[in-house]
C-alpha cells in the first residue's frame, strides 16, 4: 500500500472526501444524507489517510483526540435537544430560526446541530477504532 | 406509531403535536437522562485532564440521585409522569414515562452508584483512569436511568445498548487476561440476549403495531386470542432472564463479575442484573401481564431453581468475588417470584427485595475490594484473621450478610417474609419452601465466609488457637481507607435502617406494584385524551 | 412476500444458532453477525411490505403519498444497525485482543477466569 502513486493521490482523495462527507451532513435533513452516513465517510477518509501516511500522521493531521470529538458530538447532539428547556417546549423539538447573512437566507435549527453532533460522534468513535486497528496491523 | 394514514387528504400538523408548554417539573423525567450524558460527554472531551475527571463525575452522579429523589416525589404525589420526545402526540413519537417503580429503581441505582464511585480514588488507577472510567461510568448511569425511565420499548432496548457498550468497556478497563476472557463471555452473551430482545420488539410491532409502552398495554388486553402474544412474551422473558442471570442463563455471570476492579465489580452488581428484572416486571407483568399467565408454571421452576442454584454455588465456592456473583444469581431469583406469581403481595416483596439487592451487593463487592486491598487475595484458603485485625469492618460486613441471607432485623428479611406469605396464599407451597431453603443455604454460605475470612486466627494451616496476621496489611493513607471502607457503612447504615423502618420501601414497593397490576393509569396518563 | 421472507429469517436465524454452537469464537461472532442481520430482515419483514414507493414526503405536501413503504422498521433497522455494526466492531477487536492475549480462540481453553485448576475448598476452622 505504500506505492508512489498511492501517497501522492492519498492526500487530494482525503480533502475531497473530507469535503463531501459534510455536504452529506448537511443535505441530510430533508434528503438522502445525514450526520451517520456523512461521519462515516469522514473515517473512510482517515482511514485512507491513515493506510498511506501511517497512523502517526493522522493522528498529529486531526489535532485532537478522536475520542475527544466523539465527545463534542455527543455533547452537541445533548446541548441542541437540551436547548428547548429554554423555551418551554419537550425536549428535542425541533426548533428553527432564519438569519439572513450576506443576503442569503440560512436555516439554522436544532435537528441540525443534533446531526452535525452525531457526524462528531460517528467520525471519532469510528476514526478511534479504525486507526486501532491500522496501528495493529503494522499499517505503513 | 404506526405509519399515518395515507387515505388523509390533509394533515394539520398543530393537531398531531402536543401543543402544551412544558413545564420545568416536565424536565424531571429527561434531567436524570440528560444530566449524566452531559457529563460523560464532556468527560470524554477533557479524558487527558483526568485530574478533573473524579469532581466532574461526582457532581453527575450527586445531581442525578438529587433529580431522581425529587422525580420519585412527583411520581408518588401526582402518578405516572410522561413526556413526549419533539412534542409528538402520544403514541407517535418517543415517550419517556416514570411510575413508581421507574423512579424507585432510578433513585436506587444513582445511590448505590454514587456511593460506590466514592471508592473510585483509591481503587481505580491513573492508566484505568486514563483508559476513561469515569466517562464510561456516566455512560453506564445514562443507559441504567434511561432504561428505568423511558416509555418506549424500542427506546428501551437503546438504552440497554448504551449501557451494554459502556459495561464492555468498563470491563476490559484493567486488559489483564482474566478480564479479557471475562469480557468475552460477558460480551457475547448479552449481545445474544438483546438481539433476541430486539426480535421480540419487532415481533411485537408486526402484531400491535405500535412501540409506545401504554399502547401497547392497552393494545395487548385488547387483543384477540389469534395474536400470538404468547410467543412473544416468552421470547421477551427468556431475552430478559439472560440479562438478569435467571438460571439456566445465568453462567455468563459467574465467569465475569470477579473479574474487573471491585469498585466495577460493585456497580455491575447493583444496577445491570437489575435492569433485567426490571425489564421483565415491566413488560412481562404491566405490557403482557395477560399472557405471561400462559407459562407461569414455568417461571415458578426458573425462580425456585435459581435461588437454590445460586445459593449452593455461593456455597461451593473458594473466591470471594465469584461467591458474591452467586449470591447476586441466587437474589435475581428472589426477584422473579413476582413475575412467576403476578399477585401484588407478591410483586412488592419481589420489588423490595430488588431494591435492598441494589445495595447490599454494591456494598458486598465493595467490602470484598477492602479485603482484597488489605490481604492482596479473594480466594479463601488464604484469608482468615480479619476479626482480630478491625472488629469494626467484620461487624459491618456481618450485617451485609445476615441482610443477604434474610436474616431479621436486616433488610433482606421483610421482602423475603412476603415473598413466603405470597407464594403460600397463591397456593405454591413448594416455591415458598425453595425461599426457605435458598434462604438456610445462604446462612450457610455466607456464614463460611465469614468464618474463613474473618473469625479463624490466619490462612489455611493456622494451627487453633493462634493468630497468624502477617498477611494482612494496612492501607496506609488515611484518606484512602475512608474512600474506600467508608462507602460499605454507608451502605450497611441503609441496609439497617431499611431493615428496621421497613415501611417506605415496602410502601413505595406496594405502590409500584399495584402500578403494575392495573395498567388503567398509567396508560390513561400517558395516552390522556388520545386513549381508545 | 412476507412468507418467503419468513423463511428466509428462520435460515439465517438457523445458521446463526448453528455458527453459535461453534467453540470458535470467531465463528461465534459471525453467528451473532449474521443473527443481527436475520432480526432486522424480521423487522422489516414485520412492518408489512407493500409497495415499492419510497416513504419520501414531497416537499410541497405533509403527508406520505398513498401506498408507500412504512418508514418506522426502516428507522428501526437503521437504528438496530448501527448499534449491530459497532457493537460487531468492537467484538472482533475484543476476539482478537484475545486472540493475542490468551493465546487461544477456542472457549474451552479459555479458563482465565474461571481457572480449572482448583485446590478444593478450604480446610478448618
Amino acid at each position: 500500500m505504500n506505492t508512489i502513486i498511492f501517497r501522492t493521490i492519498s492526500p487530494v482523495l482525503v480533502a475531497l472526501t473530507l469535503l463531501f462527507s459534510v455536504f452529506v451532513t448537511l443535505r441530510g435533513h430533508n434528503e438522502p444524507g445525514g450526520g451517520f452516513i456523512g461521519g462515516l465517510i469522514a473515517v473512510s477518509a482517515f482511514a485512507l489517510y491513515g493506510l498511506s501516511h501511517g497512523v502517526p500522521t493522522v493522528r498529529h493531521a486531526m489535532r485532537f483526540h478522536p475520542m475527544e470529538i466523539a465527545g463534542f458530538g455527543l455533547f452537541l447532539a445533548g446541548a441542541s435537544g437540551m436547548l428547548s428547556i429554554v423555551f418551554g417546549v419537550p425536549f428535542l423539538t425541533g426548533l428553527w430560526v432564519f438569519p439572513t447573512i450576506f443576503g442569503v437566507e440560512v436555516a439554522l435549527s436544532t435537528p441540525m446541530f443534533f446531526d452535525i453532533g452525531v457526524y462528531f460522534v460517528v467520525t471519532g468513535s469510528i476514526t478511534s477504532i479504525a486507526l486501532a486497528l491500522e496501528a495493529r496491523e503494522g499499517g505503513v | 406509531m404506526a405509519a399515518p394514514d395515507p387515505n388523509a387528504p390533509a394533515v394539520d400538523i398543530a393537531a398531531a403535536m402536543v401543543t402544551a408548554p412544558s413545564t420545568f417539573a416536565d424536565w424531571l423525567l429527561i434531567l436524570p437522562v440528560a444530566v449524566p450524558l452531559l457529563t460523560g460527554a464532556i468527560l470524554v472531551m477533557v479524558r487527558h485532564h483526568t485530574h478533573l475527571h473524579r469532581p466532574l463525575a461526582g457532581a453527575g452522579l450527586a445531581i442525578l440521585l438529587g433529580l431522581n429523589l425529587l422525580l420519585l416525589q412527583r411520581v408518588v404525589t401526582e402518578g405516572p409522569v410522561t413526556m413526549m420526545m419533539g412534542g409528538w402526540l402520544p403514541p407517535f413519537g418517543i415517550a419517556f414515562t416514570a411510575d413508581v417503580l421507574g423512579a424507585t429503581f432510578a433513585t436506587t441505582a444513582a445511590f448505590a452508584a454514587l456511593v460506590a464511585t466514592a471508592t473510585a480514588g483509591p481503587s481505580i488507577n491513573t492508566a484505568e483512569r486514563r483508559y476513561g472510567f469515569y466517562p464510561f461510568l456516566m455512560l453506564l448511569m445514562t443507559g441504567v436511568t434511561g432504561a428505568f425511565l423511558t416509555g418506549d420499548i424500542f427506546n428501551l432496548y437503546v438504552w440497554f445498548e448504551v449501557l451494554l457498550i459502556s459495561s464492555f468497556g468498563l470491563l476490559v478497563l484493567g486488559s489483564e487476561k482474566r478480564q479479557i476472557d471475562g469480557t468475552v463471555k460477558y460480551g457475547i452473551l448479552n449481545l445474544v440476549a438483546t438481539t433476541l430482545f430486539l426480535a421480540s420488539v419487532g415481533l411485537l410491532y408486526g402484531t400491535l403495531g405500535t412501540l409506545n409502552m401504554a399502547d401497547i398495554a392497552a393494545k395487548a388486553r385488547a387483543a384477540g386470542p389469534e395474536a400470538p402474544l404468547v410467543t412473544i412474551a416468552a421470547l421477551l422473558t427468556f431475552a430478559f432472564a439472560m440479562k438478569a442471570a435467571a438460571f439456566p442463563l445465568n453462567f455468563w455471570l459467574p465467569a465475569s463479575y470477579h473479574t474487573p476492579t471491585p469498585t466495577v465489580s460493585a456497580l455491575f452488581a447493583g444496577l445491570l442484573t437489575k435492569v433485567g428484572v426490571y425489564a421483565l416486571l415491566k413488560v412481562g407483568v404491566l405490557l403482557l401481564g395477560n399472557q405471561t399467565g400462559a407459562f407461569s408454571s414455568v417461571l415458578v421452576v426458573v425462580a425456585g431453581s435459581t435461588m437454590v442454584i445460586g445459593a449452593l454455588g455461593a456455597l461451593a465456592g473458594s473466591d470471594l468475588r465469584r461467591i458474591l456473583g452467586w449470591l447476586v444469581i441466587s437474589g435475581i431469583g428472589s426477584m422473579l417470584i413476582g413475575v412467576a406469581v403476578g399477585t401484588p403481595t407478591a410483586l412488592t416483596g419481589s420489588i423490595f427485595y430488588a431494591v435492598q439487592s441494589m445495595l447490599v451487593m454494591t456494598a458486598l463487592y465493595l467490602a470484598a475490594g477492602v479485603i482484597e486491598a488489605r490481604c492482596g487475595t479473594g480466594d479463601l484458603r488464604r484469608l482468615g484473621g480479619l476479626y482480630a485485625v478491625s472488629p469494626l469492618f467484620a461487624g459491618v460486613v456481618l450485617v451485609l450478610f445476615f441482610a443477604v441471607a434474610g436474616l431479621p432485623p436486616f433488610s433482606g428479611f421483610w421482602p423475603k417474609a412476603i415473598l413466603v406469605e405470597a407464594t403460600l396464599a397463591a397456593d405454591l407451597p413448594w416455591l415458598a419452601a425453595a425461599v426457605l431453603v435458598a434462604g438456610f443455604l445462604q446462612t450457610l454460605a455466607v456464614g463460611r465466609v465469614w468464618l474463613y475470612a474473618f473469625w479463624r486466627g490466619g490462612p489455611e494451616g493456622t494451627p487453633d488457637g493462634t493468630l497468624q496476621l502477617a498477611g494482612i496489611g494496612r492501607i496506609e493513607d488515611p484518606a484512602d481507607r475512608i474512600a474506600l471502607v467508608g462507602p460499605v457503612v454507608v451502605l450497611a447504615g441503609a441496609v439497617v435502617l431499611m431493615g428496621l423502618v421497613p415501611t417506605v420501601v415496602g410502601g413505595l414497593a406496594e405502590d409500584s406494584a399495584r402500578g403494575l397490576i392495573d395498567p388503567a393509569g398509567f396508560t390513561a396518563r400517558v395516552l390522556g385524551a388520545t386513549a381508545p | 412476500m412476507e412468507t418467503a421472507l419468513s423463511v428466509l429469517v428462520g435460515l439465517f436465524l438457523a445458521t446463526a444458532f448453528y455458527l453459535m454452537l461453534s467453540k470458535k469464537i470467531i465463528r461465534i461472532l459471525l453467528g451473532v453477525a449474521v443473527m443481527g442481520n436475520g432480526v432486522n430482515l424480521l423487522i422489516f419483514t414485520s412492518g408489512r411490505l407493500t409497495r415499492e414507493l419510497p416513504p419520501i414526503i414531497a416537499t410541497d405536501a405533509y403527508v406520505l403519498p398513498p401506498g408507500a413503504a412504512n418508514a418506522l422498521p426502516q428507522a428501526l433497522i437503521l437504528t438496530a444497525i448501527v448499534i449491530s455494526f459497532s457493537f460487531f466492531a468492537f467484538l472482533l477487536v475484543l476476539a482478537f485482543r484475545a486472540y493475542q492475549d490468551l493465546g487461544t480462540d477456542d472457549t474451552d481453553a479459555m479458563r482465565f477466569a474461571e481457572p480449572v485448576v482448583d485446590d478444593g475448598p478450604p480446610q478448618g476452622y
